[in-house]
């Protein structure tokens, strides 16, 4: 079954690997991912940020051009795109007068806004398509003696109405990883935020962020940890940089995206393109491992 | 004369009665205003003839090419005579097609908010703000494809509410393509060749001699090679 799905601007550069490892993961799932046409920027989170309908409109264009390509649902990998889309959705569709504003700007998109897509994220698909017990038996290299921990920062799970696991006590990336032969270990910051947009104008306080979130896996017995949001990944990975300089006692963690790992316990071969994106090389500890 | 239905149309401020299949150029002609900027090949080509105008009971400003759109009665229309746009330099042999190229020479391209008035403004119908998206995310050559047909009249730029320069940035785009990302034309290398050794002056007398509806002809029946 194929699955069509939504990638968003950072996916198709500084977070190539992404998805890379997700369409080879999900080739070999057998429901491989098919790209829409035509997709935009998703507005991404400023979109939330005040009433605007303006910033909504990328969002709604994105999910116009889908109904027009008879698209049922859209699948997203980044979080933020995820959150974004959703909110974005549901904000004009609360609001006949926000509907018919929309509308009304764009006269001339391909049809008018309906709202019949749904939009979902991957690890939710992961879970309620193919279940985690299915998906062990498709492992073929076991993450075995991994030890990662699954960070979900802001926006797999806020606000709650679009959370896609429980809120406060998240398990699916956790329950992902034990499916893939790795030992989860949660920590007390998994769902801390990892300073956003600060990292623009605020750079020190998202290195605050980095070596607190990365302490709290380590001391919780984690040697890397995964997330689903370039903007996180960005800022807990290549925000490690400053991060060794401010803390001496700093140790560098690799962080993952969530399909690389899959894509290699599905039997994918590590890309070194996918190193090249990442600030700590991960191979050490991959090949440390026994995985490449 | 007498038999040419009239409408009636405002430029810039002032009503004027012309005959109702004028364009916006020949309209402007007919009420006697002399235009020395603001318009050039009247064929839909050079871009140089911007205009904005509101029809009759519309709300809405619309844009187009002056040599191009058709007058209606009760129109009001400003020709645009130059959009000062910005555009930075650059050498394209030191630059990347990558996308951190596009941000260093058009950050402001990152504040589009898929709005679409640029595409609604394009008189050349180009996908505007779906190549402005495809360069945020890096897809040079693409941006390329979707503006190809740009005539940089600038509609698109003076029509932004994030103040992009979308048609310099596409120029931008399109070199990247052509240097660093089109597979080199064979015929293109030869053809240069032979012209830095100097053989260029038969073809070029052969034109200068001919006469126009010879010439014209000759244009007309040109054949355009695509590469594979």
């Amino acid at each position: 079954m194929q699955l069509p799905y939504y990638p968003g601007c950072t996916l198709k550069n500084h977070a190539k690997h992404f998805e890379d490892s997700a369409i080879a993961a999900m080739e070999r799932l057998d429901m491989p991912l098919v790209e829409m046409e035509d997709w935009v920027c998703c507005g991404t989170v400023f979109s939330m940020s005040s009433d605007d309908l303006m910033l909504q409109v990328a969002s709604i264009r994105n999910l116009v051009r889908a109904e027009h390509q008879n698209l049922s649902e859209l699948i997203v990998l980044c979080s933020m795109c995820y959150n974004t889309l959703r909110r974005a959705s549901d904000f004009i569709l609360s609001d006949p007068e926000n509907l018919d504003k929309v509308r009304k700007f764009m006269y001339l998109e391909e049809k008018p806004f309906d709202g019949t897509v749904e939009i979902l994220h991957l690890l939710s698909v992961l879970r309620d398509r193919i279940g985690w017990e299915e998906l062990g038996r498709k492992v073929v290299r076991p993450l075995a003696n991994l030890k990662v921990g699954g960070y979900y920062g802001c926006l797999l799970v806020r606000p709650e109405k679009y959370a896609i696991d429980d809120f406060e006590a998240p398990t699916i990336i956790e329950d992902l990883l034990g499916a893939l032969g790795a030992t989860a270990s949660p920590y007390p910051y998994r769902l801390e935020c990892c300073g956003a947009y600060q990292t623009v104008t605020n750079k020190d306080v998202t290195v605050q962020r980095t070596y607190e979130l990365l302490n709290s896996a380590r001391n919780a017995g984690c040697e890397a940890i995964v997330t689903s949001c370039p903007l996180c990944a960005f800022n807990l990975d290549q925000r490690q940089r400053e991060t060794i300089e401010q803390f001496p006692d700093f140790d560098p963690m690799p962080v993952f995206y969530f399909t690389e790992l899959m894509a290699l316990a599905f039997g994918a071969n590590w890309d070194p393109e996918w190193t090249k994106l990442h600030f700590v090389n991960p191979e050490p500890i991959l090949r440390d491992k026994g995985l490449i | 004369m007498k038999n040419v239905p009239m409408v009636t149309v405002y430029i810039m401020g002032d009503a004027y009665k012309v005959p109702n299949d004028c364009t916006i150029v020949g309209a402007m002609e007919y009420a006697g205003l002399q235009l020395t900027t603001g318009v050039g090949c009247r064929e839909g080509f050079c871009g140089a003839c911007a205009t904005l105008y509101r029809e009759k009971g519309d709300y809405k400003l619309q844009s187009g090419l002056a040599c191009q759109t058709v007058v209606t009665d009760g129109m009001y229309i400003a020709q645009i005579p130059f959009v000062p746009a910005e555009k930075p330099l650059y050498r394209l042999e030191e630059l990347k097609p990558t996308v951190d190229t596009i941000k260093e020479f058009y950050p402001i391209l990152f504040c589009c908010v898929a709005c679409n008035t640029c595409t609604k403004s394009c008189p050349q119908d180009i996908q505007v703000m779906d190549y402005v998206q495809a360069l945020i995310r890096g897809d040079i050559k693409r941006a390329a494809e979707l503006s190809f047909d740009c005539i940089r009249c600038g509609l698109c730029a003076l029509r932004c509410p994030a103040e992009i320069v979308q048609y310099n940035a596409a120029i931008l785009a399109r070199r990247l393509t052509g240097k660093y990302l089109l597979p080199e034309s064979p015929d293109l290398v030869a053809r240069v060749k032979e012209v830095r050794e100097g053989k260029y002056g038969a073809e070029l007398d052969e034109l200068v001699k001919m006469d126009e509806k010879t010439l014209s002809k000759r244009y007309y029946a040109r054949e355009i090679k695509i590469e594979p």
